[in-house]
């Protein structure tokens, strides 16, 4: 007997009363209990069958986490489409430690990432260069295409695949991503629906100059919090054609709507895909309305608190790529920090810098000369999670500056515009 | 004394004190400083919210619209309640979301935590209730401010 509401196919009712097993039972019932919260009346196919997880680190403290892996090991079930994970917290090659901070990373924080990566290895990851919370670009082909239905977490990876790619999914959290990829069926309800892809806020970009992508972004995010939006004004800095440089600016966008809010999918008018093929009739009855102006933006700049314990102070680390850099952006910062040196009549950057971008990203730039023009200006990349290493109490040591709003939101690094951190990390004074 | 009545998603007879967010919880920073420090309390450290900013949630009832963030959301709502330091109850004045959604289910199923969670309690409870008040909650979705 079902207790739940959720109307099942005969295939998952067996399921669930156990046919395949006590584990796949449950999680099965873990994504019913889920979807009847939210009035789905049925399970719908995941149709982009590789998986995107939202968990790449074995924090010792997460034992649900990992005796939730041994059942499902144990019970013999994994993703069959295999699946892309989140940045790993670690690089020690690339992101420089002290002897004390390896020491808490390894034995107190992280201590059990070697154990946890076998898990993840057992339930479908699909190879030792897919830690990336940027899985969808090119070079890491974990790309679904519009209208696929996915089974994903990790905040950046879904507000991007529906908005920039069209896919559909709802903004799972860690653990049901993975239940989705291994029954191969997730609850229909939210941003599945064509109801549930309908914005309720019409946002007006009036700035004079195209917007910061991750201050506009974080203010979005703030006054919608979960709801969509549906963006005016932004076609007139970014063009009607979703080129890379585009791309780009709308991942670090919606990066900062997901985590400084709870955005799982934007429409930006005239640009991304479902705008421009259903314009205003993706807009729900009794729209609420949000003028952003170049005041409004300042507002929101100004209202970010700076948690270093010494304000004053200049910052001494530096994280560009949260989310990870695409292979463009890393080719642009690469050209913006290598001119701002040479213009301060500098060789090396004044503050450690360390750019952060996916495997296979940074495997394609190391081919270039550029990757030796960065190396040569003392900068470094890796592909950790920048809010992975600032999880260590000791990075408090540390004036962290980011670009990342996300990374200001969950860390007590310190903001700042693209423009701005350029010139702290290459030594231009002020005004100039 | 005031009453509202809300959907029960996971429910319970509780009474106890109140800590309220006017504005959505950010699930992960509100819970990592003390889930990674092993704490026995959890100390809200999300900067960005100053409604509970360094108040101990564990053991009360958690009012909020919603929660907000990253993704990890269930996964540290599960992780806490694993850790038997969780809010006892979430009580939400809007529709549950997805991530808080999640967390209470892995909690539940996988956790067998007791943890309560009533959602659609109204804008009025949440301008009612205030951090401090003691709040009876009762198997059928009625939580009282007393």
């Amino acid at each position: 007997m079902n207790k739940y509401k959720m109307q099942l196919t005969a295939e998952q009712q067996a399921i669930l009363d156990g046919k395949q097993g006590e584990v796949k039972a449950k999680v099965l019932e873990t994504l019913v209990m889920f979807g009847d919260i939210f009035g789905a009346e049925k399970l719908v196919p995941v149709t982009h069958k590789q998986g995107h997880l939202v968990t790449s680190f074995g924090i010792g403290l997460l034992k649900p986490l990992f005796s939730t892996m041994d059942k499902l090991i144990a019970g013999g079930v994994k993703a069959e489409g295999g699946f892309s994970v989140d940045p790993r917290p670690l690089d020690y090659a690339n992101g420089k430690c002290n002897f004390l901070e390896k020491l808490v990373f390894d034995k107190i924080l992280y201590s059990k990432q070697e154990m946890y990566e076998n898990q993840l290895r057992k339930v479908g990851l699909t190879g030792s260069s897919k830690f990336t919370c940027a899985c969808y670009l090119d070079e890491v082909g974990n790309q679904p295409k519009e209208g696929d239905v996915l089974s994903w977490a990790e905040s950046s990876a879904v507000v991007y695949a529906n908005s920039v790619l069209g896919a559909r999914c709802n903004r799972n959290s860690g653990m049901l991503d993975l239940f989705g990829s291994i029954v191969g069926y997730v609850p229909y309800f939210g941003l599945l629906t064509d109801e549930g892809r309908k914005a309720t806020w019409k946002v007006y970009v009036k700035t004079s100059k195209k917007p910061e992508a991750q201050v506009l972004g974080s203010a979005i995010g703030m006054k919608v919090m979960e709801d969509v939006p549906y963006v005016y004004g932004l076609d007139k800095f970014l063009g009607s054609e979703l080129t890379d440089d585009v791309k780009a600016y709308l991942k670090d966008f919606g990066a900062a709507t997901a985590s400084n809010g709870a955005v799982g999918l934007y429409h930006i008018d005239s640009l991304t895909p479902e705008a421009k093929r259903l314009g205003e009739k993706l807009l729900a009855e009794n729209c609420r309305e949000y003028v952003i102006d170049d005041a409004e933006l300042d507002r929101v700049y100004k209202s970010y608190p700076v948690m270093w314990k010494n304000k004053e102070k200049e910052g001494n680390l530096c994280f560009i790529g949260c989310p990870h850099l695409t292979y463009s952006q890393l080719c642009d910062w690469t050209d913006k920090i290598v001119a701002s040196l040479k213009a301060a009549n500098r060789k090396k950057v004044v503050v450690r810098t360390v750019l952060t971008s996916a495997p296979d990203v940074v495997a394609k730039f190391k081919q270039t000369k550029k990757y030796a023009e960065l190396i040569a200006t003392g900068a470094t990349l890796t592909s950790i999670c920048p809010l992975m290493y600032t999880n260590n109490p000791l990075t408090k040591m540390h004036r962290i500056m980011t670009n990342s709003n996300k990374l200001r939101t969950y860390s007590a690094a310190r903001y700042y515009k693209d423009e701005e951190i350029l010139k702290k990390i290459t030594g231009v004074k002020e005004g100039k | 004394m005031k009453q509202f009545k809300g959907r029960v998603l996971a429910g319970g007879n509780w009474k106890g004190e109140a800590v309220v967010s006017h504005q959505g919880v950010n699930t992960l920073a509100t819970f990592q400083k003390s889930a990674l420090k092993n704490a026995k309390q959890v100390y809200a450290s999300d900067q960005n919210n100053p409604d509970i900013y360094e108040k101990n949630i564990t053991g009360k009832a958690l009012c909020l619209p919603i929660t907000i963030g990253s993704t990890t959301g269930g996964l540290v709502i599960q992780t806490v309640c694993a850790m038997k330091i969780n809010p006892a109850a979430f009580l939400f004045s809007q529709h549950i979301d997805s991530l808080a959604a999640s967390g209470i289910v892995l909690a539940r199923i996988w956790e067998n935590s007791p943890v309560i969670a009533i959602d659609q309690l109204g804008d009025e409870f949440l301008n009612t209730v205030k951090t401090g008040d003691t709040l009876e909650i009762s198997e059928d979705g009625t939580v009282t401010v007393l």
